[in-house]
């Protein structure tokens, strides 16, 4: 009996506390139409306005992977974004103040890192994330707060769309990607073997890596459209360290190549062991950008393996941004996507360059406006090249190189300038 | 397996009741299962006959480091009955000093031009690192709680798993370290009609060298003696004149030693090594250990080839013949599903005694 | 009696001291010191850097110094001059270690293998003045910080306490500079108190940290005399008192949590829901290993199950079948597929005991985690590119969009969960889960049937951890199977330990504490999993029982030491009646 009027105590409690929330909860959105978000001008667009006062600030922030084992992915974008800014000098007459988050590269740092960041309704838009994972929910959050969100290293096709003009689940009003879309990157793997290498056979793997498996997928359909056979998708963990017995079905499948877009360390323990198993050599391997580091191709089994990846800026302004880099943090660029975000930070500031206006002092941008600016972006010149972008955010200029590592190339710089083939997709 | 029938019917759980019923459904369906992907596998004739001996000895090389990190578990478990968590990082912390004095011995040439000299330099320092670790933890996070319940010691042992790995983390880096490879060790070597990789082939050979030298020295001597009559029973042993905490001690540096083979051994043969290096071959180890019956040093051996075995043949004989797309991915789905079959079959493992139902 | 001064042994001096020195050179040598050296308290000079390495002598000589505790027919012995130069010799002897360092690592270059010892970590460790004077500083630092905590006990008792809470209550304000100004914020106090208080980011400045101190000293020295009269009061109270006093504190929580979001805005609360949503696996998980004692490393797989179903089911773009349900009419399906899965489970299991249990649980949660990423499954789940698109929660028109009125849902279903698990212990089956915790032999010998109360256990531990993985896939709005490794489980269970195992407060305490902190105290995260182990070693040691322990569990581990007190007394009252000690 007496567990049943404590039951029926804290029922009451429970309904009237739910109540209380409820009345809390409506005094809070009504205070908060008035009192902190910014006064939204009638003329303003419908996802309102950043209004920065005389001598602020403009504020955006970066949610990069800074963090636990894909740590180098996201600082060195970090660094990126900082030089951009640098060089960007003062957006009308304000300087440029940079927030930075972590994504930890996953669903739920992606939240909460993003939760942080409109959390301050100052901030106009937000360079990142570094992984497709994280990108997902975070776009999501961005979009509903009417923030611009721009990333150098989401790939996934999920975010953006199938190139052929249909949205895919994941993409949100308000993203775009300075990267490549995965497709391209296959369709480039693909081309490249069928039509170069003339080989009919192939054998893919992924490591469970939403990266890697989306890669895979992507140039195993363009290879079997080609009219290619896949004889062999399979996949290994990470964490895992014997590959000779995955690599023993891979060459019972008679494939003549093996693509296997994936991470160090799994990527070394497959080339490594892959000289124990007959019929296995470095000629018939490609691999992707993710493993493109010194390390790498410093391992005497990876030679004469071919790799895919987007190409490496060149040219003056790069050679200059890489020595800015160097000065500031005391090495060369750790990773692939630094350059993507040094555009994706550049455009941003462009548009908000272009969308602000001064109202007697007062900095005023239009969300909407910016947004819709983002979207109508036409050939920017950025580091990466020519910078356009479609209606479902795929803004990256798509070239896509095959490289080669041969004998002659000793570090990951000679074997970025080994281009056997470059790959732009027809319009 | 009689035993196992008298201990249900002495529980009450018979054969028709759910859980029964249940489980025997469970062993039925395993068998099915196994069979029937076997024969699809095998009359498919994917893999010649080569590649299927080839894919017995790769499961015999990683088996057998696998056996060797399983030792430790095992007899720690048999002396103080619960499981040293923390022998996964035991294992890694050899292999991670022994990254370091490889790198210098390479440096100096001695790696490739004396490998026989070079290799037993550095296991002797992954033996002697290993060794140290296990009795670090030992001495602070074990033995003050001797005398607690196992839960406790269990849970105390995950922390310093954890503190372990990120320790070696912080001191040494997060990065990868490559092992420098050795020259002498390129190739194969065909024996008995199989096709043995020279690093695995001595990688097997050690380890089993290892496994027979600790049986002798549980067996034969004095002190393996004493270790035994610990693990039968502590204070009968400590009334015979057995000096309890060094023999206990003995334990855990005997099975750190193991782990320091280990380490070495693993740098041979995958060259690889970072802090989490310890983690799963030390789940693998600890399922190997349960699976062969815990406590039981032979077990323990045994525990490790077969899960060597499995994680090798296991995709490629069963999965693929059932038409599972990438079955690679699942190779530790079919090394846990293993152990739990084991388990369901014989509840104290392949060589367990009853021990293991009485104790645990 | 007369009170001898107490009398240091230095054996333990010399030992301790330099435990604390290596202690120092180890947190140095992970990189920790330099990682906080950024981090300011106050502001200008305390940084977190500096506070953490000087807590090492501080801690050590403290110990070492500790006079012996009060005991029965022994006298009393009080801290005297002795304390505080052992206190010193043993702060000494840590700088000595640490000195030694500095000028070993400044001769040799050790960074290829210990790669956090770099120029910067020197030169902070030197105070940026060079190794000659640098050292110097350091010595006698280090002597003047033990000496400082060897003093600690000269202060009398009264003020003991309230003076190094006062001071823990400084380093708190520093530290959790995010969460106090926002709740400052939050009650509209802000924009007064935090300028104040705060200078910037860069933690507290100086009178704000001599305020801080202020208040909390006479806040706890106002305490210190009521807590013991607190406690007597309750111990003396009836049942029923003592019950009303319960709902009475328990009515003033919850009105606390339910205006908590509002105060405290959008990204505290993403933190606190991610706490709730471990609170609920922690509830579970507490039936699971608190009550019914069976150790479950595998926990993740229930949460993935509940986290799989909810999305496959309400998602419009899950893979291969999507009824797009709304949350709720999703939920019975979730609970069906979790009692599934703990009947899967649980049924193998049912045999084993202790670590074949662990171990088995353990190769359930990856078995878990490899098929919902496998491409074998991927036309349900979507592999490794997860599901996404799960919708958010609403009741009827209203939609719970941002996190604070995610928090909200949390609540109510952890207040229900709570209900559940409390009114479980006190059931009969709760109280055949600890008789069989006890002794399953015994248990079973009694009556209880053993098959059903394991298989119960997993299945309710199985349904609370699903409903906490359907609340994450909505919270997170998409889920990939790299959301659902083993570290979710060690996360759980470490709420539950720490928080003391079959204490329901315990477990909220545990599930605040460990998921909540990490999130504010981002300099913590690198170094998250040290820490967590580190303190579970600490806690097995010291506090088996956890941070609130349940007082059935906390009478069992100590038990030799109640039947020592017991005797004790005994012996004191000169009772010599027999008692048991239980």
């Amino acid at each position: 009996m007496k567990q049943h009027r404590l039951f029926w105590l804290i029922a009451v409690l429970v309904a009237a506390l739910a109540l209380v929330a409820a009345a809390c909860g409506g005094d809070d959105d009504d205070e908060g139409a008035g009192g902190e978000t910014t006064t939204e001008e009638p003329s303003g667009g419908a996802l309102g306005t950043v209004e920065i006062a005389p001598g602020e600030p403009i504020k955006i922030a970066s949610l990069q992977s800074i963090s636990g084992a894909t740590a180098s992915l996201g600082t060195d974008q970090v660094r990126a974004i900082e030089i951009a800014i640098e060089d960007f000098g003062e957006v009308h007459g304000r300087s440029v103040e940079l927030q930075s988050e972590d994504d930890g590269c996953a669903a739920e740092g992606g939240t909460t890192g993003m939760q942080r960041i409109v959390a301050d309704p100052q901030v106009v838009g937000v360079i990142g994330t570094s992984c497709s994972g994280a990108g997902v929910p975070a776009s999501q959050i961005a979009s509903e707060a009417g923030l611009v969100m721009i990333s150098g290293s989401n790939t996934s096709p999920s975010l953006t769309s199938d190139l052929e003009g249909n949205a895919n689940d994941a993409f949100q009003p308000g993203y775009a990607r300075t990267a490549h879309n995965d497709l391209i990157q296959g369709q480039a793997a693909a081309e490249y073997v069928f039509n170069e290498l003339e080989l009919t056979k192939i054998a893919t793997i992924h490591d469970g890596d939403p990266y890697t498996e989306g890669l895979a997928t992507a140039m195993g359909n363009a290879f079997t459209e080609l009219g290619g056979d896949v004889v062999l998708a399979t996949a290994v963990n990470k964490g895992d360290t014997d590959m000779r017995p995955v690599l023993t079905e891979v060459a019972a499948s008679g494939a003549e190549l093996l693509y296997f877009p994936i991470f160090q360390p799994e990527a070394d323990f497959i080339v490594k062991q892959a000289r124990d198993i007959q019929g296995l050599n470095a000629a018939t391997m490609m691999a992707a950008d993710g493993v493109l580091s010194d390390t790498f191709v410093s391992i005497p089994e990876s030679e004469d393996m071919y790799f895919s990846g987007p190409a490496q800026p060149e040219g003056s302004a790069y050679e200059e941004f890489v020595g800015k880099y160097e000065e500031a943090y005391g090495e060369r660029p750790i990773q692939a996507f630094h350059a993507h975000s040094y555009d994706a930070a550049t455009l941003l500031l462009t548009l908000i360059q272009d969308v602000g206006e001064d109202r007697d002092g007062t900095l005023v941008i239009d969300r909407e406006a910016l947004r819709n600016a983002l979207y109508e972006t036409e050939g920017f010149e950025g580091l990466t090249g020519t910078i356009t972008c479609d209606e479902f955010g795929d803004c990256a200029d798509p070239k896509i190189n095959i490289l080669q590592n041969t004998a002659e190339q000793e570090t990951i710089e000679q074997v970025q300038r080994n281009v056997l083939f470059t790959f732009e997709p027809s319009e | 397996m009689s035993d196992y029938g008298a201990a249900l019917r002495r529980r009450g759980l018979e054969l028709f009741s759910f859980t029964g019923g249940f489980l025997w459904a469970v062993r039925i369906a395993a068998v099915v299962v196994v069979i029937w992907g076997a024969v699809g596998s095998l009359t498919e004739g994917r893999l010649t006959f080569d590649q299927w001996k080839n894919l017995v000895v790769f499961g015999l090389a990683q088996g057998s480091v696998y056996a060797l990190i399983a030792l430790g578990y095992t007899m720690v478990y048999g002396v103080l009955r619960f499981i040293n968590f923390a022998h996964g990082e035991v294992f890694m912390s050899g292999a991670m000093i022994g990254f370091f004095a490889a790198r210098e011995l390479n440096q100096h040439g001695l790696w490739s031009d004396r490998p026989v000299l070079g290799i037993l330099i550095v296991l002797l320092v992954c033996m002697t690192t290993s060794t140290t670790v296990a009795l670090i933890v030992e001495r602070v996070a074990y033995r003050p709680l001797r005398q607690r319940p196992r839960l406790i010691l269990l849970i105390t042992a995950i922390g310093a798993s954890f503190v372990l790995q990120y320790a070696f983390r912080g001191l040494f880096g997060a990065g990868v370290k490559s092992y420098p490879s050795i020259e002498a060790l390129q190739g194969s070597w065909r024996i008995l009609g199989f096709n043995v990789i020279k690093t695995q082939g001595v990688v097997i050979l050690i380890a089993f060298g290892m496994m027979a030298l600790l049986y002798t020295f549980v067996e034969r001597t004095r002190t393996g003696r004493a270790m035994r009559a610990v693990a039968e029973d502590q204070e009968t042993a400590e009334l015979m004149g057995i000096n309890v905490d060094r023999t206990i001690v003995t334990v855990f540096a005997v099975g750190g030693a193991m782990a320091g083979v280990a380490g070495l051994l693993w740098g041979l043969v995958f060259q690889q090594v970072f802090f989490f290096t310890g983690f799963l071959p030390g789940i693998k180890a600890f399922a190997s250990a349960v699976l062969g019956g815990i406590g039981n040093i032979p077990g323990a051996m045994l525990g490790g080839l077969v899960l060597g075995q499995t994680e090798s043949l296991g995709p490629s004989l069963v999965l693929s013949g059932l038409g599972v797309p990438s079955a690679h991915q699942l190779k530790d789905v079919i090394a846990f599903l293993v152990l739990v079959l084991v388990l369901v079959f014989r509840p104290t493992g392949l060589l367990g005694e009853r021990v293991a139902e009485e104790r645990a | 009696m007369a009170a001898r001064f107490h009398r240091p042994d230095p054996r333990r001096t010399v030992v301790l001291g330099i435990a604390g020195g290596l202690t120092a050179v180890f947190l140095s040598a992970i990189g920790m010191v330099e990682e906080f050296i950024k981090r300011s308290l106050v502001d200008p000079e305390v940084v977190l850097g500096y506070v953490t390495i000087a807590l090492v002598p501080f801690v050590f000589a403290y110990v070492v110094a500790r006079p012996p505790p009060v005991r029965e027919g022994i006298a009393p012995v009080r801290p005297g001059p002795l304390t505080l130069a052992a206190g010193a010799v043993a702060g000494l002897l840590t700088a000595s270690v640490v000195s030694l360092f500095v000028v070993i690592t400044t001769e040799v270059n050790v960074r290829g293998v210990l790669q956090n010892v770099s120029p910067p970590l020197l030169e902070t460790l030197t105070f940026h003045r060079g190794v000659g004077q640098g050292v110097v500083w350091l010595l006698v630092g280090g002597t003047l910080i033990g000496a400082g905590g060897a003093a600690v006990h000269l202060i009398p008792a009264r003020y003991r306490r309230p003076v190094v809470l006062a001071v823990v209550w400084v380093l708190i304000f520093g530290l959790l500079q995010v969460l106090i100004a926002q709740i400052f914020r939050g009650l509209k106090v802000g924009d007064t108190v935090n300028p104040f208080l705060y200078k910037g980011s860069r933690g507290l400045t100086i009178h704000g940290a001599i305020t801080v101190w202020i208040a909390a000293f006479l806040i706890a020295l106002s305490l210190e005399g009521q807590r013991e009269a607190m406690r007597r009061r309750l111990a003396e109270a009836t049942p029923a008192v003592r019950r009303n006093y319960m709902l009475v504190g328990l009515a003033v929580a919850l009105l606390i949590l339910a205006v908590t979001p509002q105060i405290l805005g959008n990204f505290l609360s993403e933190v606190l829901d991610l706490a709730g949503i471990f609170l609920l696996m922690a509830l579970g998980l507490n039936i699971v290993v608190g009550y019914a004692g069976l150790l479950d490393l595998g926990y993740v797989a229930f949460f993935a199950v509940g986290a799989y179903t909810g999305a496959v089911l309400t998602s419009p773009s899950s893979p291969e079948w999507n009824p797009a349900f709304t949350f709720w009419a999703a939920i019975p399906f979730i609970m069906v597929a979790a009692a599934l899965a703990g009947i899967i489970v649980g049924t193998p299991v049912l045999r084993m005991r202790g670590d074949y249990l662990a171990i088995v649980t353990l190769g359930f949660g990856e078995i878990a985690r490899i098929l919902f990423l496998s491409d074998a499954l991927k036309p349900y789940f979507g592999g490794a590119q997860g599901i996404i698109r799960v919708p958010n929660i609403s009741i009827g028109p209203v939609e719970f969009v941002t996190s604070q009125d995610f928090f909200y849902i949390i609540y109510a279903l952890a207040i229900v969960l709570i209900y559940v698990s409390w009114a479980l212990q006190h059931s009969r089956v709760g109280r055949a889960w600890m008789a069989m915790r006890e002794d399953e032999t015994v248990a079973e010998v009694m009556g209880v049937n053993i098959v059903a109360a394991k298989l119960q256990a997993f299945i309710i531990g199985a349904i609370l951890a699903s409903l906490g993985g359907a609340l994450f896939a909505h919270k997170i709005g998409s889920i990939f199977p790299h959301s659902f490794n083993i570290v979710v489980s060690i996360t759980v269970l470490m709420c539950v330990i720490v928080g003391g195992m079959g204490s329901i407060p315990g477990v909220i305490l545990g599930a605040i504490v460990l998921v909540g902190a990490p999130e504010l105290l981002r300099e913590f995260s690198e170094f998250k999993f040290l820490l967590y182990g580190a303190l579970l070693i600490f806690m097995m040691q010291m506090k088996p029982e956890g941070l609130i322990p349940s007082r059935q569990r906390a009478q069992e581990l100590h038990q030799d030491e109640a039947a020592q007190d017991a005797w004790l007394r005994r012996e004191a009252l000169g009772d010599t009646e027999p008692e048991p000690a239980k």
